[in-house]
C-alpha cells in the first residue's frame, strides 16, 4: 500500500492531447517516486474556471465544484482532493467555504444536486499539490528521493497567481512566497528568491481574449528570468505554463525580443531529479525544450 | 432581458447601492469600500480599465447604474486576487467584479463584442456541452466568433503556435470529433439548469 493516498481531481486541461498533458505524466512519475496514490475522481467534470462567471450565475458555478466534492465524498470518501491545477484547486476550496458559510447557497446547491442523484456532505480538505509536497510530505523527505541534483542549474521560481492568491499556501507571503524556491534549492539547483515577476499576472483567460494585453505582461516575466541569469522558469499552474511558454514566438515577432525560455513544472524538475527518464518527466511535452534537464537525465 | 432590465429600475429607483446588494455577487460589501485606491494600483491591467475598482465602488453608491453596467471596465479582471489579499478592508473585490460582469451581461447592459464577455460565454457553452472543456473547439470557436473570414485570419496568424502544440501532443485534431467529457452529462446538465432555476428566480423576485 502506498504510504498517501488522495482523492484526484486532475481537471480538464491535464487530460490527453490537451494543454497540459505533459503537468499529469510528471505529475504521475512525480508521484511514483513519494509513494502517493492518487486516486481519481470518479466522473469529476470542469470547475468553470476563473473565466465562468461570465456564462454562468454564482449558483451553476458553484454547483459544478458542489458535483466533484460530492462524487469525492461517495467514492474515495475520507481523502483529501489535491488538484494540480490552480483554478481546479481555487475553484473547488471557494465552493466548500462558500457552502460553508452561507446556509442558503449549500441547501440550494444541495437541491440542484439532488438532481444528479448527488449528495454534499462539505467535509473534505481540499489542497494543492504544492501543500501536499510542503506541507505532507516536507523539503527533507523530498531532498531524500533526489538522485541526480539539478547542479549548475539557476531556476526562476514563477508561482503566478491562482496558487497564490486568495488561498496560497499556509505561512507563505502573498508578495513574495519562497516555498518554489526552496523546492529548487532542495533538488540541487540554484534559486532566485528575489525574482520580482514571480507571482505577477500573466493575464490568465485573457491570454484568449486579449492577447496583445496579456504578452505585455508575459514579456515582462521572462524578461526579468533572463535579467537575473535564469536557465528556465518553474511554475505550478497549468495557465501560468501555457501562457509563458507557447507564446513566446508571438512576443518575438511583436517585441523584437530573442525569448527561448524553457518553461517546466516543478513536476519535471522532481522527475528529472529523482532519477526519471526525460520522458517520465514529460520534457517532450515542451514547446521550449529544456535541454539542460533532458542531459541530467540522460546521465 | 430587458424587461429583467425595467423591473430592475422601477424597484431601485433611488438606490443603484441596494440594487447590487440584492443582485450582485459579494455586492453587501461594496459599501464598505474606503476609497483608497489600492486596489487599482494592484491590477495588473490597470491601466486598462476605463473606471478601476475603486472608481466603480464609488460610481454604484453615486447612482451612476448606466455608467457602470454598460462599461467594459470590470471585463478586465484577469482574476489575478491581488486586489482581494491587499485590501485594507478585506473586500472580496475580484468577485464583486465578476458579480457586476455578469449582472450587467444579465440585464443585457454589457457592451456588445466585449472580448472577454465573448470568449467566457464560449467558454461556458463549451463546457456544458460535455461537462469537460474541449480545448481544440474552445480555441476554434474563439477565432471564428467574428465570421469565416475572420476566423480563417487567426488560424493562420496561430498555425505555428497550433503545429507546436500539436507537436508536443497537448493539442489533438481528434477532439473535432467528440473527445474528454463525464459519463452522467444529463445528470449534470439537469443539476446546472436547476441552479440556473433557482437563481433567476432569486433575482426575478428581487427584481418585483
Amino acid at each position: 500500500m502506498a504510504k498517501r493516498e488522495y482523492s484526484f481531481y486532475p481537471g480538464c486541461s491535464s487530460q490527453k492531447g490537451a494543454s497540459s498533458s505533459n503537468y499529469l505524466v510528471s505529475v504521475q512519475t512525480m508521484c511514483e517516486e513519494l509513494d502517493i496514490k492518487l486516486n481519481e475522481i470518479p466522473d469529476w467534470n470542469c470547475c468553470a474556471a476563473s473565466i465562468g462567471y461570465g456564462g454562468g450565475g454564482v449558483l451553476p458555478r458553484l454547483a459544478l465544484s458542489a458535483r466533484n466534492i460530492a462524487l469525492s465524498e461517495q467514492h474515495n470518501a475520507g481523502q483529501d482532493i489535491v488538484a494540480t491545477c490552480a483554478a481546479c484547486w481555487l475553484a473547488t476550496r471557494e465552493a466548500a467555504e462558500r457552502f460553508h458559510h452561507d446556509g442558503a447557497l449549500m441547501a440550494e446547491a444541495s437541491q440542484a444536486l439532488a438532481e444528479a442523484g448527488l449528495k454534499l456532505n462539505n467535509a473534505t480538505p481540499i489542497k494543492h499539490m504544492a501543500e501536499v509536497l510542503v506541507e505532507d510530505i516536507g523539503y527533507a523527505e523530498i531532498g531524500s528521493k533526489v538522485k541526480k541534483p539539478l547542479e549548475g542549474l539557476k531556476i526562476a521560481g514563477y508561482v503566478g497567481c491562482q496558487t497564490n492568491r486568495p488561498f496560497g499556501i499556509a505561512g507563505e507571503s502573498y508578495e513574495n512566497p519562497l516555498y518554489l524556491d526552496r523546492l529548487v534549492e532542495t533538488l540541487g539547483a540554484e534559486s532566485i528568491p528575489t525574482y520580482e515577476k514571480k507571482v505577477q499576472c500573466c493575464g490568465g483567460a485573457l491570454a484568449f481574449s486579449e492577447p496583445e494585453k496579456s504578452q505585455e505582461m508575459i514579456k515582462g516575466i521572462i524578461e526579468a528570468a533572463y535579467d537575473h541569469g535564469a536557465d528556465m522558469i518553474v511554475t505550478p499552474c497549468p495557465l501560468c505554463q501555457a501562457n509563458v511558454e507557447i507564446y513566446q514566438d508571438q512576443i518575438n515577432s511583436t517585441y523584437g525580443t530573442k525569448f527561448k525560455m524553457p518553461v517546466v513544472y516543478y513536476s519535471s524538475l522532481m522527475a528529472v531529479a529523482f532519477g526519471r527518464s526525460a520522458k517520465d518527466a514529460a520534457l517532450d511535452g515542451q514547446v521550449v525544450s529544456a535541454k539542460q534537464l533532458e542531459e541530467i537525465a540522460k546521465k | 432581458m430587458s424587461d429583467l432590465n425595467q423591473n430592475m429600475i422601477e424597484k431601485y429607483r433611488n438606490s443603484f447601492l441596494k440594487e447590487v446588494e440584492a443582485n450582485v455577487e459579494e455586492g453587501e460589501w461594496v459599501k464598505m469600500c474606503m476609497q483608497c485606491g489600492v486596489c487599482s494600483g494592484s491590477c495588473p491591467l490597470g491601466k486598462h480599465w476605463a473606471h478601476p475598482p475603486q472608481e466603480i465602488f464609488m460610481m454604484i453608491r453615486a447612482g451612476q447604474r448606466e455608467a457602470v453596467l454598460s462599461s467594459d471596465a470590470m471585463w478586465m479582471c484577469t482574476s489575478c486576487y491581488n486586489c482581494i489579499v491587499r485590501c485594507p478592508r478585506e473586500l472580496p473585490i475580484t468577485h464583486i467584479m465578476h458579480g457586476l460582469a455578469h449582472y450587467a451581461r444579465r440585464l443585457g447592459l454589457a457592451p456588445k463584442g466585449q472580448p472577454t464577455m465573448a470568449f467566457a460565454q464560449i467558454f461556458w457553452d463549451n463546457m456544458m456541452k460535455a461537462g469537460r472543456v474541449n480545448e481544440l473547439k474552445l480555441g476554434l470557436s474563439l477565432y471564428y466568433k467574428d465570421g469565416f473570414v475572420q476566423g480563417i485570419k487567426n488560424s493562420l496568424a496561430n498555425m505555428k503556435l497550433g503545429q507546436n502544440m500539436i507537436k508536443a501532443k497537448r493539442m489533438n485534431a481528434v477532439e473535432f470529433f467528440g473527445g474528454h467529457g463525464v459519463k452522467d452529462v444529463s445528470g449534470l446538465q439537469k443539476m446546472i439548469r436547476k441552479a440556473q432555476e433557482l437563481e433567476d428566480a432569486r433575482i426575478a423576485k428581487y427584481g418585483k
